[in-house]
């Protein structure tokens, strides 16, 4: 098992978002997660990521059987957990390479391992390039200032594949791409998957998961977990929306 | 005992000290400027310039003029901050006195950097031309100080045509047991058409007590490039009062770098003045202050001519609780018609304790003139930080990125690489 979430409650700002999410991820496993807007759904990717704006009232979150909420959010990322943004931030002044070059090392560092030398660095990041079709000068501009939406989903996507974590979460990456970069962008999510790894996907799109296929698909609603199934879950939604599971929610809770 | 009585002791000391030397024509300047010293006042916060810089901490410590250098002291300082033989001459000043046998001396036809002493034996006239004509003892206390006791500074001389290919680096290394008073003098000649690259370092040995009162005088001819970096990075339980004028010809470039990292209190007077047309003035500064730290910048630019651009850029990161004062005067005058001054001062504050105090001061007699200037105090941005650290960066490396992202932009045109980099190492270094 992975990554296993037991009654998790948290608020922002006093305002409860979620309100006892349990989910259980084994290692393998790509789980997608629905939702209508305002449901929670950035909201418990962001607990994961250890924002720590975030107040966790309640519940336990294990990765690897360790206790990811008492980590600072860099351990988080260096035990392996990825989040790939909804709205990934611009740092002006800090490049691509910068980043990912401090990133890499300091992950290394924890792990034991000696910095990689320029010369693998730099061929690790250009066939991470090539994997998200990524365009060499967005690799030395700051990190994501000025880059088109799109841009910014694929950098994401590219950072993911060269930090290569463990359980990568990807908040509505789909969002603002094009048909052709979100082929792109699904094909380096599938190259990442194996038999060891996991993934969160949050979507709002049945069409990314024809790409990305989920083992798992839960639908989260008022911060809760109202219906969990396989991938058919989704063309279900896709077909009669979130109004229908709204008015069923009464049933799913009561379940 | 107060201020003045103290340095009048220090100064008859020195004078006896002098023997010879005060038959030269410079020692009439030194006695002009003492009288100046005496009449002057001392600086208060009821003084406008001084409003936000209490330095009456000057007047309780009793310093003595620097005579020795314990080079057992100094010697690890000098290495650390020593930059490439390879890139750079270096002149070397141990408590103020020049280390002949530290430095690389030029003297090739037509050109001279070396220490001042040595260059009176061997360029009198010039000296005394330029020496105190662009910092005159009238101007400040602490100008007639350092005009009073001068003995020994910097001294590069360039005429026509001249460049100096290899870079300098002029560097101070301060600090003794007791409290001493360092007082260089440096004095920078450059003809029309010359060129040089010139770092001018003040290090300083960590939690000595000293005070270190310096004034810089530049003078660039026609179409002459000067790139001129200042780096403090003195104890921080010492005093740094540092009075630079730069004077520039027709179509001449000053690039002027102010990076201040040192000392209990720093006082930083820049003043620039366009002495004919086309000429070219950057003024940028980058300073970090910690502790009880308080650094303040008082910049001016005189636009006395016309078609001439200026180009202001301070970017401060404070901490802790302490303290940075930006003041950045331009004067238009009415002749300067088709000025372009901009000015910028940016801050970070990264303590609820720390503060700045930042006034942008625009006198515009001219109608056909370009200025902009503009301040802005800031944090960190959380948002920034915590998608460094979900990458894995820890939060120190990421406030380190972070502030080398926002201070870069003040130090990114130095054009000398070494430079740089060690600067931006200086900065890591100063935030861990
Ligand atoms: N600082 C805050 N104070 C109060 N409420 C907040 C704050 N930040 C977020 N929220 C609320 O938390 C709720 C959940 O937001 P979240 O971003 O997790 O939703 P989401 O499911 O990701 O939505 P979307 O599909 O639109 O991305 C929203 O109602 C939002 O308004
Ligand atoms: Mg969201």
């Amino acid at each position: 098992m992975l990554l296993e979430i037991k009654n998790l409650r948290a608020a922002i700002d006093g305002k409860e978002i979620l309100k006892g999410i349990n989910l259980t991820i084994n290692k393998g496993e790509t789980h997608a997660i629905m939702g209508p807007n305002g449901s929670g759904k950035s909201t418990l990717a962001n607990v994961l990521a250890g924002r720590e704006e975030y107040e966790v009232l309640e519940g336990e979150v294990l990765l690897n059987g360790k206790n990811l909420l008492e980590m600072a959010p860099e351990d988080r990322a260096r035990e392996g957990v990825f989040l790939a943004f909804q709205y990934p931030v611009e740092i002006p002044g800090v490049s691509n390479t910068n980043l990912l070059k401090n990133a890499l090392n300091e992950i290394r560092k924890y792990r034991g391992e000696e910095p990689l030398d320029s010369m693998d660095f730099l061929n690790l990041i250009k066939s991470k390039m090539k994997l998200v079709n990524m365009p060499q000068d967005l690799l030395s501009r700051s990190v994501n200032e000025g880059f088109s939406g799109g841009e910014k989903k694929r950098n994401e996507i590219f950072q993911m594949a060269v930090l290569d974590p463990m359980l990568g979460i990807l908040d509505e990456t789909d969002s603002g791409l094009d048909i052709d970069a979100l082929k792109v962008v699904a094909n380096g999510v599938n190259v990442l998957r194996s038999p060891e790894k996991s993934f969160i996907v949050v979507t709002h799109y049945q069409r990314l998961l024809d790409y990305i296929v989920p083992d798992f698909v839960h639908v989260l609603y008022k911060g809760r977990i109202i219906k969990s199934g396989d991938k058919s879950l989704a063309l279900y939604l896709e077909e009669k929306g979130y109004d229908w599971v709204k008015e069923h929610t009464d049933e799913f809770m009561a379940v | 005992m107060q201020f003045k009585d103290r340095f009048s002791q220090v100064f008859s000391k020195f004078e006896s000290g002098l023997n010879g030397e005060s038959k030269l024509p410079v020692h009439q300047l030194r006695k002009d400027a003492l009288q100046s010293f005496h009449e002057a006042s001392f600086p208060t916060v009821k003084d406008e310039d001084w409003k936000y810089t209490n330095v009456s901490v000057l007047a309780d410590l009793n310093f003595e003029l620097a005579s020795s250098a314990d080079e057992a002291l100094l010697m690890p300082i000098l290495e650390k901050s020593k930059y490439s033989d390879e890139n750079f001459c270096h002149l070397v000043f141990f408590n103020g006195i020049f280390q002949e046998h530290l430095s690389d001396i030029i003297d090739q036809p037509g050109v001279f950097a070396g220490n001042l002493k040595t260059g009176l034996k061997k360029y009198p006239e010039v000296i005394e031309k330029y020496l105190g004509k662009y910092a005159t003892h009238k101007d400040g206390i602490f100008t007639a100080l350092n005009t009073a006791l001068m003995s020994d500074g910097a001294f590069i001389y360039l005429q026509d045509g001249k460049v100096i290919e290899k870079n300098i680096q002029v560097i101070y290394v301060n600090g003794d047991k007791a409290p001493v008073s360092i007082n260089p003098r440096n004095l920078y000649i450059l003809g029309k058409n010359a060129q040089v690259k010139v770092v001018e370092a003040y290090e300083g040995v960590e939690g000595a007590v000293y005070f270190t009162n310096k004034v810089t005088e530049s003078i660039v001819d026609a179409n002459g490039y000067f790139e001129h970096i200042l780096i403090q990075d003195e104890s921080t339980s010492a005093y740094h009062i540092s009075t630079t004028e730069v004077d520039i010809e027709r179509q001449s470039v000053l690039k002027n770098y102010n990076i201040c990292f040192g000392s209990a209190i720093a006082r930083n007077d820049i003043n620039g003045r366009f002495n004919d047309q086309y000429g070219e003035l950057t003024f940028n500064g980058l300073f970090i202050g910690h502790g009880k730290q308080l650094i303040d910048n008082h910049t001016l630019i005189d636009h006395a001519m016309p078609n001439c651009q200026s180009h202001e850029l301070y970017k401060g990161v404070l901490g802790d609780m302490s303290r940075g004062v930006f003041n950045g005067k331009i004067y238009v005058r009415q002749d300067a018609q088709k000025t372009n001054a901009f000015q910028e001062n940016k801050t970070i504050l990264l303590s609820s304790d720390a503060h700045i105090d930042a006034k942008p001061q625009l006198e515009i007699f001219a109608d056909d003139v370009k200025c902009t200037h503009g301040a802005t105090i800031g944090q960190l941005e959380e948002s920034q930080l915590y998608y460094l650290r979900s990458r894995g960066i820890g939060p120190e490396l990421a406030r380190t990125m972070l502030i080398n992202a926002f201070a870069d932009d003040a130090v990114q045109n130095i054009t000398i690489d070494e430079v740089r980099e060690s600067v931006e190492a200086l900065i890591a270094e100063k935030l861990a």
